[in-house]
C-alpha cells in the first residue's frame, strides 16, 4: 500500500535508527553488560571469601600440627622413686635436677628458674610413665624427649620474634642462649603434634588436646542419632502418609517449619530451663548436650523425610495397596525403603549441623574446664565446638594455632560427612 | 550401669516375647479345631514384644526423670527440723549439695555429724529408688509379657492392634515438635513472669541503661545492676544491618547472575561452593572475625585515621553478612527461577534487554519470595550467637555508629549464663527475659516470611 523507496531515510517522526536511537540501544545494551558483570562479581566475592576464610584458618593452624620435645638425662633416684610404687614418687625434682644438669654452670636459684621454665609442666609425667612401665629404671640414667614449654614450642616455630627488645617477648635473653645452647647440642627436635589428639584439655598449650572433645561430640551425635532419627522419621511418615488433611495437623507443620527457623540459643534456654533446672539432669553431660541438639535437629531431619517420601511415586503406593498390604505394610515394605538414601542423606545433615552447632551446648555448662576424657553419656564433657571455643578464649600464644587446629578438625569432620551424603544421593538417586 | 542393665533385660524380654507370641501362635493354629490365624505368626510376635517392652521402657524414662526431684523431697522431709525450717530455697539447694558432695566422698575438713548421718541416708534413699526401680520395671516388663500372651488366639487381630499402636507411636512422636514450642513458651515465659516480678516489664523494655552485673541503686532489686534493654535490642539492629548490607546486594547479584545468565555448567560448580558457606559451623566464622576481620578493619581505620573500636559493630555484622549470602542468594535465585517462562518471553518479544526484563518484570514478580529469603536471613541474624559472642563486646552503648563497640541480645544471654546455675538472680532471669523477646522477635520473623513465600507460591501455581 505504502510506497516508500528503498533505502529512503526515515521522516523525523521514525526513530529506529537514528544515531540518537543507536546512542539508546548501546547504552541499553552496556548497561545489561554492566549486571552480568555485577552478578558475576558477586559470584566472585562470595567465592573469594569463602577461600580467604578456610586458608587463613589452615594457614594460622599450621604451627599446631608438630611440637617441640627436648632431650634430658634423667636419673631415676632410688631416694625419690620407690621402685614397689612408682607411681608416687617426686619425678618434678628429677626433672629439675635434669635440667639443671644440662647447665652445670649456672648455680643461683635465681639463675636457675629460667632454666627449669624451658620445659614442660608435664614432663614429670612423661618420666612417670616410662618408670611406671618399667620399674627396673629406678637407680639409673635414662635419656628421654620431654615437651618443651610452650614459650620454647612458639619461639621455634617463629611466633615469638627474637629481634623484638627482651622486654615485648615472652622468652628471655638467657633462655634464648640456653635454648642455642640446647639445639647446638642436638637436644632439641620438632616431631608430629601427637598430644593433640591422644591428651584431653589442659592450661598449658602444650599439653592441651582434643580427646575429651572428640569423645564428647561422639557421645552427643550418638545421643542425637537415637533419639532425633527415629522420632523424626516417625513424624514425618505420619504427617506424609497417614495424618488426615486438618487444623490439628496444619498446626503440626507450622510449628515444624517454625522450630526449624528458631535461633540455637533458644533450644539452649529450653534446655537449661527444663533438663537442667526442672529434672535436674547433670550439668555439663553429653546426654544434656544430646537431647538438646535432637530436638534442634528434628525438623530438619522431618522435613528432609518428607521430601523423600514425596518423591517415592503414588504408582508404588497404589500397587502395594492393590494386592493387599495394609497401609502399615505399604509404607513400611515398600515406600520407606524407597525413600531411605534421601531419609539418610538428611539424617546425616543434620548431624553434620548438629556437630557444629555450639550456642545452646554452651548455656548447658559444655564449656567447662575438664581435663579428663568423658566414661560415658552423663559424665561431665567438652565437644568439639565448644572446645574450639575454650581455646580461644585462653590468653596463652600457643593456643592461638591450637584453635585453629581444632577448626580444621571440625571442618574435616564435617566435610567427611558431607561428602558421605553427597556420596548417597549420586549412589542411591532414582529418577521415577 | 544399673539403667543400662535394665534396659537390656527389657531388651531380652521383648525379644523373648517376640518368640513365644510367634511359638504360641503358630502352635495354636497347628491345633486343626482352632482354626486358621487371623494375620500372619510374627504379628503375634510383635503383640506380645510391644506390651512387653513398651510400658516398660516408658516407666524407666518416667522414674528416672522423676527420682532426683522425688529423693530431694524424700531427704528433706528426713532431716531434723533445724536444719530446714528457716532456710531459703537457695540454702536448702547449697545443703542438698553439701550432702550429696559428702555422700559421694568428696569431703572437705571433718563435717557435721548431722551431714554425715543426712549423707548415709541419702545414700540408703538412692539405693532404695534404685532397687525398687529395677523391681518395678522388670515386674511390668514380665507382667506385659504374660498378659500379651494370653490373648494371642487365633481369631486375635494380631495385625490390626499392632498396627494401632505404631500409629499411636507415630503420632505422639510428630507431637514431640509441639511439645518442644510449648516447652519453650512455657519455660521462657515462667522464667520471663519471675524476672518481671523484680523488674518492672517497662523498665526492661524502654530502659536504656544496661549494666546487669554493676549494682548503681540501693533501693533497686536486690543491689543489682540496671536492666534497661534498649541498648541491648538496638546492638542487635546494628550489627543485623551491618550483616543485610553485605548480605543483600552480594546475595541478590549472585543469584541474577545464576539464575538469568550462567549456564547449566556454571551453575552446578557455583551453587554447591556458595552452599559451603552456610554449612561452616558459626564459630569458625566467630574465629575469622576475630582472627582476620578485625585486625584488617581496625588496620584500615588507622590507615586513614578513623579509630575503630575491637568490639565494633562492622566487625561481626560484616562476617554475619558472608555467613548469610547463601541464605539470600538460593531464596532469590528459586523466586527468580519459579518465574512463569511466558512473562520473560513477553518482555522479550516487546525488545527488552535481559537487564530490563530483570529489573522491570523479573524481580517485581519474584519480589515476595526474596522478601521471605531476606525476613528468614534478618531472622538467622538476630538469633545467631556465637559469632557476636566471640568479636562483639560486653559494654551495651546507645550509639549510631557502626565503627563503635556493641552488644547483642545472644550475648547477654550467653554471658549472664555461662558458669551460673542459680536460677534466682535477676541477673540470670534477665536472660530468660532477654531470650523470651529474641523468640517472640524471631517467631514473628519466621511468620512472616513464611507467610510471605506460600502466597507467593500460590499465585504462580
Amino acid at each position: 500500500m505504502t510506497d516508500i523507496p528503498r533505502g529512503a531515510r526515515p521522516t523525523a517522526a521514525g526513530w529506529s535508527n537514528t544515531d540518537d536511537a543507536a546512542e539508546r540501544v548501546r547504552r541499553r545494551h552496556a548497561a545489561d553488560r554492566r549486571l552480568r558483570r555485577l552478578g558475576a562479581g558477586a559470584i566472585a566475592v562470595a567465592i573469594g571469601l569463602l577461600v580467604i576464610l578456610l586458608s587463613s584458618i589452615v594457614i594460622s593452624s599450621w604451627t599446631a600440627w608438630t611440637t617441640t620435645q627436648i632431650r634430658l638425662d634423667v636419673t631415676i633416684d632410688p631416694g625419690r622413686i620407690d621402685a614397689d610404687d612408682p607411681f608416687r614418687g617426686r619425678y618434678q625434682d628429677l626433672v629439675r635436677e635434669a635440667v639443671y644438669g644440662l647447665f652445670p654452670e649456672v648455680e643461683s636459684a635465681a639463675d636457675q628458674r629460667p632454666l627449669r621454665d624451658l620445659i614442660s609442666n608435664g614432663a614429670q609425667f612423661e618420666v612417670r610413665e616410662r618408670v611406671v612401665e618399667n620399674p627396673g629404671l629406678v637407680g639409673k640414667t635414662v635419656s628421654i624427649w620431654v615437651p618443651a614449654s610452650d614459650s620454647i614450642d612458639q619461639l621455634r616455630k617463629g611466633v615469638i620474634d627474637r629481634e623484638l627488645p627482651p622486654g615485648r617477648r615472652r622468652v628471655s635473653d638467657r633462655q634464648i642462649a640456653y635454648y642455642d645452647a640446647l639445639v647446638e647440642q642436638g637436644r632439641v627436635r620438632s616431631v608430629p603434634n601427637t598430644t593433640l589428639f591422644t591428651a584431653a584439655d589442659s592450661r598449658f598449650p602444650e599439653l592441651a588436646g582434643l580427646e575429651g572433645a572428640l569423645k564428647g561430640s561422639f557421645y552427643l551425635l550418638l545421643i542425637t542419632a537415637l533419639l532425633s532419627v527415629p522420632m523424626g522419621v516417625a513424624a514425618a511418615v505420619y504427617l506424609e502418609e497417614f495424618a488426615p488433611k486438618n487444623r490439628w495437623t496444619d498446626l503440626i507443620e507450622v510449628n515444624i517449619n517454625n522450630l526449624a527457623a528458631v535461633p540455637s540459643i533458644v533450644f539452649g534456654l529450653l534446655g537449661l530451663a527444663v533438663f537442667l533446672g526442672f529434672f535436674g539432669l547433670p550439668r555439663s553431660a553429653p546426654l544434656v548436650g544430646g537431647m538438646v541438639l535432637s530436638l534442634m535437629t528434628l525438623p530438619t531431619i522431618i522435613i528432609a523425610t518428607r521430601s523423600a517420601l514425596k518423591a517415592v511415586p503414588p504408582s508404588i503406593r497404589e500397587a502395594a495397596l492393590g494386592v493387599g498390604a495394609s497401609h502399615l505394610q505399604m509404607v513400611g515394605h515398600h515406600v520407606l525403603p524407597l525413600a531411605m538414601p534421601g531419609i539418610l542423606t538428611g539424617a546425616i545433615i543434620g548431624m553434620a549441623q548438629a556437630l557444629g552447632e555450639t550456642a545452646p551446648l554452651l548455656l548447658i555448662g559444655m564449656n567447662a574446664f575438664i581435663t579428663a576424657a568423658p566414661e560415658g553419656v552423663t559424665s561431665p564433657s567438652t565437644a568439639l565446638p565448644t572446645q574450639i571455643f575454650i581455646w580461644f578464649d585462653s590468653p596463652e600464644r600457643g593456643f592461638v594455632a591450637r584453635t585453629s587446629a581444632a577448626i580444621v578438625v571440625l571442618l574435616g569432620f564435617l566435610i567427611l560427612m558431607n561428602a558421605l551424603a553427597v556420596f548417597l544421593r549420586r549412589r542411591f538417586e532414582r529418577k521415577w | 550401669m544399673t539403667i543400662a542393665v535394665v534396659f537390656f533385660v527389657i531388651l531380652i524380654l521383648s525379644l523373648a516375647g517376640y518368640w513365644m507370641g510367634r511359638n504360641r501362635a503358630v502352635a495354636l493354629e497347628q491345633e486343626a479345631a482352632a482354626g486358621r490365624l487371623h494375620s500372619l505368626p510374627r504379628y503375634y510376635g510383635y503383640f506380645v514384644a510391644l506390651w512387653c517392652g513398651l510400658p516398660a521402657l516408658v516407666l524407666l524414662l518416667v522414674w528416672l526423670l522423676l527420682e532426683p526431684v522425688v529423693v530431694d523431697r524424700l531427704l528433706l522431709a528426713g532431716l531434723p527440723d533445724r536444719m530446714t525450717a528457716s532456710a531459703t530455697p537457695s540454702e536448702l539447694d547449697l545443703l542438698l549439695q553439701t550432702i550429696k558432695n559428702a555422700a559421694a566422698g568428696f569431703v572437705f575438713g571433718t563435717p557435721k555429724p548431722e551431714i554425715t548421718t543426712a549423707a548415709a541416708y541419702y545414700q540408703t534413699l538412692r539405693f532404695a529408688a534404685r532397687a525398687a526401680l529395677v523391681v518395678c520395671v522388670v515386674s511390668l516388663a514380665i507382667a506385659g509379657l504374660v498378659l500379651a500372651r494370653r490373648q494371642v488366639a487365633p481369631a486375635f487381630r494380631a495385625r490390626n492392634r499392632v498396627e494401632r499402636i505404631i500409629g499411636v507411636l507415630l503420632v505422639l512422636c510428630s507431637i514431640v515438635a509441639i511439645l518442644t514450642t510449648l516447652g519453650i513458651v512455657v519455660s521462657l515465659l515462667i522464667e520471663s513472669v519471675r524476672f518481671f516480678e523484680r523488674v518492672p516489664p517497662h523498665e526492661f523494655l524502654f530502659g536504656l541503661n544496661w549494666e546487669p552485673q554493676i549494682p548503681i541503686r540501693a533501693d533497686q532489686v536486690a543491689g543489682l545492676g540496671a536492666f534497661g534493654a534498649v541498648p541491648v535490642f538496638w546492638g542487635t539492629i546494628m550489627v543485623t544491618v551491618v550483616a543485610m548490607a553485605v548480605a543483600l546486594p552480594i546475595g541478590l547479584f549472585a543469584a541474577i547472575y545464576m539464575s538469568e545468565y550462567a549456564d547449566s555448567r556454571t551453575r552446578t560448580v557455583v551453587k554447591p561452593l556458595l552452599e559451603i558457606l552456610a554449612g561452616i559451623p558459626t564459630i569458625v566464622y566467630g574465629f575469622f572475625a576475630v582472627l582476620v576481620v578485625s585486625p584488617l578493619l581496625r588496620g584500615l581505620g588507622a590507615a586513614v585515621g578513623i579509630d575503630v573500636s575491637p568490639t565494633a559493630a562492622i566487625v561481626p555484622g560484616a562476617v554475619m553478612g558472608i555467613m548469610l549470602i547463601p541464605f539470600i542468594s538460593s531464596f532469590s535465585d528459586d523466586a527468580l527461577t519459579a518465574v512463569p517462562r511466558a512473562l520473560r518471553d513477553g518482555s522479550a518479544a516487546l525488545g527488552a534487554t535481559q537487564a530490563e526484563t530483570i529489573r522491570l518484570v523479573l524481580l517485581p514478580a519474584a519480589l515476595p519470595g526474596i522478601m521471605g529469603g531476606v525476613l528468614l536471613a534478618v531472622s538467622r541474624a538476630i538469633g545467631e550467637t556465637m559469632i557476636v559472642v566471640m568479636a562483639a563486646g560486653l559494654t551495651a552503648t546507645l550509639s549510631l555508629n557502626p565503627l563503635d563497640g556493641v552488644t547483642t541480645t545472644t550475648v547477654q544471654i550467653v554471658t549472664l549464663l555461662i558458669g551460673d546455675s542459680e536460677f534466682d538472680s535477676p541477673k540470670t532471669l534477665a536472660a530468660f527475659g532477654l531470650g523470651f523477646v529474641l523468640f517472640l522477635s524471631t517467631l514473628a520473623l519466621n511468620v512472616a516470611a513464611l507467610q510471605t513465600v506460600k502466597r507467593y507460591r500460590e499465585k504462580y501455581d
